[in-house]
């Protein structure tokens, strides 16, 4: 369980960092080191050059203004689950964040890093996908936007060029008095999970949805969007009985098979946790009556 | 030859420097470079959580840590836990009194795990506790002492009898 051999930069600017991803062959960008320090020790991984990011101040800003939040790529997962700004404007990040991994790995883990990973189970791809984030991309030549429902090429895969490093991401909030709710099933507690779930909720004067935001992650390579059940809920009445009618659309689903769980499980899972996310983020709305 | 660099950290609380293969993580680095064995190695692929330690207060896995991560950081192991005269760390004390190591292996990341949350949450609940301590594993599975010295030695930080 030791990485092969790899030279090592630990560059001050990032212009410095950009220079290098784009001139070395076989580079990778080391941010938190919680899914990259493990993919080196087991061999998944093996860059000829290291380029470490952890030295370059100002990639780990966190903004709330006006409507919008960013996030810099290099921000610990950590700092931006105890941030009051985000918990107040964001909750539904701030509730993801909790099942992110352990103490110990949110100390270190980023979000940017958590983005580039892109495991399917990844909370915090589920809550950009959620949140209609834009990823903020850079490489020597320049920089540019990529909207969350494009960033995942394939399992795993990011799209992103040999040469482009994310720098951050930005999410435009959801207006006060919405409600939001992330939930998962996992085997133990801080495990990636085999189904999570996020849903957003805004009511209107009258009680009805005014806006819906659903996605799943764990089904598929990439987090899914249920635009489906998002158009049953959408102008409706909140009752028991719809939220339990827009959870169905789970069941037609094309989720991944793998050895920990089946296609069908997955299916029930998202089902169940669906429903759970529409019951506990309509009940976090304010302003109308439950 | 693998790429080395020359390195300086405090660890607990003393200055140290040393060479280190910029491919080392920082756990080796301790136990291997500095001789504190204290810190243990269950995977060495960040799930075990064995070789928590506290970096700038932090708890991280010092696995996914490389050790020139480390350097002009200041890095709290096991060995820095109890006071100069060898009285024991509230945690260390707690861990004898309730059984809480049984085998030990797991107990140093243990304890690093717990001096950051209970400084954070002086007052956790048996749950609240499972949950923090989920990322390290014990392999006993005697998870009920350690919740039990946890809870006791929360108690002793915050000043009440244990």
């Amino acid at each position: 369980m030791k990485p092969a051999r790899f030279a090592y930069h630990d560059p001050d600017h990032l212009a410095e960092a950009l220079a290098l991803l784009a001139r070395l062959e076989n580079a990778r960008v080391l941010a938190g080191g919680q899914s990259l320090m493990p993919m080196l020790a087991m061999r998944v991984a093996m860059p000829d050059h290291l380029i470490d990011l952890n030295r370059i101040p100002g990639l780990d800003g966190i903004v709330v203004a006006e409507g919008s939040l960013r996030i810099g790529a290099m921000a610990r997962q950590r700092r931006i689950e105890d941030s009051p700004a985000i918990r107040a404007a964001c909750p539904l990040m701030t509730e993801a964040l909790g099942l992110v991994g352990h103490i110990q790995t949110r100390n270190r883990g980023t979000i940017g890093g958590s983005l580039c990973h892109l495991d399917p189970s990844a909370e915090l791809v589920t809550v950009a996908a959620a949140l209609d984030a834009t990823i903020e991309v850079a490489s020597a030549t320049g920089t540019r936007d990529i909207g969350i429902a494009d960033f995942p090429l394939g399992l795993m895969t990011p799209s992103l060029a040999a040469e482009e490093m994310v720098v951050g991401l930005r999410i435009p909030l959801w207006p006060a008095g919405h409600g939001a709710c992330f939930t998962e099933f996992a085997r133990r507690h801080g495990d990636y999970a085999i189904v999570s779930a996020a849903a957003l909720l805004l009511p209107d004067a009258q009680g009805r949805i005014a806006r819906v935001s659903l996605t799943l992650g764990g089904v598929s390579a990439g987090p899914l969007r249920l635009a489906a059940a998002e158009a049953m809920l959408l102008g409706e009445a909140p009752s028991p009985a719809l939220f339990r009618a827009a959870a169905s659309c789970c069941a037609g689903i094309d989720a991944m098979e793998d050895p920990q769980a089946p296609a069908w499980y997955r299916r029930r899972l998202a089902t169940v946790l669906v429903r759970r996310a529409l019951e506990q983020a309509w009940a976090r709305t304010e302003g109308v009556a439950a | 030859m693998s790429e080395s660099r020359h390195i300086a950290l405090h660890v607990n609380g003393e200055r140290r420097e040393a060479e280190t293969p910029v491919r080392q993580h920082l756990a080796d680095f301790l136990r291997g470079t500095l001789g504190l064995t204290g810190t243990h190695l269950g995977c060495e692929h960040g799930v075990c959580g064995a070789c928590t330690v506290l970096v700038d207060g932090r708890a991280v896995r010092a696995c996914l840590m490389l050790a020139v991560q480390a350097a002009g950081r200041a890095v709290t192991t096991i060995e820095g836990l109890a006071a100069a005269d060898g009285t024991l760390h509230p945690l260390q004390q707690a861990f004898c009194d309730h059984h809480g190591l049984q085998c030990g292996f797991c107990t140093p990341g243990i304890l690093a795990t717990l001096v950051e949350y209970l400084a954070e949450n002086p007052d956790p609940g048996a749950e609240d506790l499972r949950i923090a301590l989920s990322g390290n594993i014990c392999r006993c599975t005697g998870y009920d002492s350690i919740v039990a010295a946890a809870l006791a030695a929360a108690r002793a930080l915050r000043g009440e009898a244990a």
